[in-house]
């Protein structure tokens, strides 16, 4: 149930935030505090994604041998600035692998 | 059409194909924190914005509340109003294209129409960059869906190293943009990581957006 809370929530909220766009005056654009609020927010969200996606379980933080490995892995292709799909393979596979052995 | 538009279009597909492919990971992700197939697709289908997509399955995963996900996932997708306001005055869309324009308002979109030299090119971008993302992100959110709920724990295909992976990816180029841009990084990742053990999971990405007001970097 909460789940589909969630989804019509994110379904919403993304519509009208993209939508919201088209109807404001287009004056708004030139406040350069909020369009500087706004460009840089994502790189501090998506920031602490990767490191909560990288180390935490629930609350807990867990260094996990393979997730790491994979990580790097697929930090190296990003810096190496391979494509979108190659860097997901590689991270993917390399966990796998070690999990394997 | 002449050579510049099916260049214009080429491109757009193409850009398409490669971003939308990666809905695979997503779809994976998802049915994996505990959505449904369906839920799934419909989060491809009617939010149609990557990041926030994945910053909210990934909280859900992490044992995070409704509020905290929809919160992070929100935030991360305020950008689009930006990128909305932007395309408006090159897009002008009347009726119901301003409602198909606003569904299709995401960072690769407005990349492709703006960096274009002519408005007509611009919009030509825009549509089809839009047609391509949107069909192979939803096929392959479903097979991303369907495909990891019929092979099990995704920890052993590695999804769990897939995903911070992918939103490094997401981050990189704004991190070349200059020394602001990694300030605010560092600092968003240190408060996410101070705050881990301490908060409820979804929390600590929230957090991290008073690294802005500790860098300045709302001021510059």
């Amino acid at each position: 149930m909460s789940l589909w809370l969630l989804v019509a929530g994110a379904a919403l909220g993304c519509y009208a935030l993209k939508l919201a766009g088209f109807l404001v005056p287009a004056h708004w654009l030139e406040i350069p505090q909020m369009r500087r609020f706004v460009e840089i927010l994502p790189v501090a969200l998506l920031a602490a994604l990767v490191i909560v996606e990288g180390v935490a379980q629930g609350r807990r933080l867990e260094f996990d041998a393979a997730r790491l490995a994979g990580f790097a892995v697929g930090a190296v292709a990003v810096w190496r600035r391979a494509p979108f799909l190659v860097i997901v393979i590689l991270a993917g596979l390399t966990a796998a692998m070690i999990r394997l052995a | 059409m002449d050579d510049r538009r099916r260049g214009v279009v080429r491109n757009s597909l193409g850009v398409g194909a490669a971003v939308g492919a990666y809905g695979v990971a997503f779809g994976a992700a998802s049915t994996a924190a505990g959505l449904s197939v369906l839920q799934t697709s419909l989060l491809s289908l009617l939010a149609f914005t990557g990041g926030t997509q994945f910053a909210v399955v990934g909280v859900i995963s992490g044992g995070g509340t409704v509020a905290a996900a929809l919160g992070s996932g929100l935030l991360l997708g305020a950008r689009n109003t930006l990128y909305a306001m932007r395309l408006a005055p090159l897009l002008r869309p009347r009726g119901p294209r301003r409602l198909a324009a606003a569904l299709g308002t995401i960072d690769e979109t407005t990349a492709m129409a703006i960096s274009q030299e002519e408005p007509e090119l611009g919009r030509l971008a825009f549509w089809w960059t839009f047609a391509g993302v949107y069909v192979f992100w939803n096929l392959a959110t479903l097979l991303g869906a369907a495909g990891a709920s019929a092979l099990g724990d995704p920890k052993r295909f590695g999804l769990d190293a897939v995903i911070p992976a992918a939103f490094l990816a997401l981050l990189a180029p704004r991190l070349r943009h200059g020394w602001l841009e990694r300030r605010v990084a560092i600092g968003g990742a240190v408060i996410a990581f101070a705050l881990i053990p301490f908060t409820p999971p979804g929390v600590p990405i929230l957090a991290s957006s008073a690294a802005l007001l500790l860098t300045g970097g709302w001021r510059r």
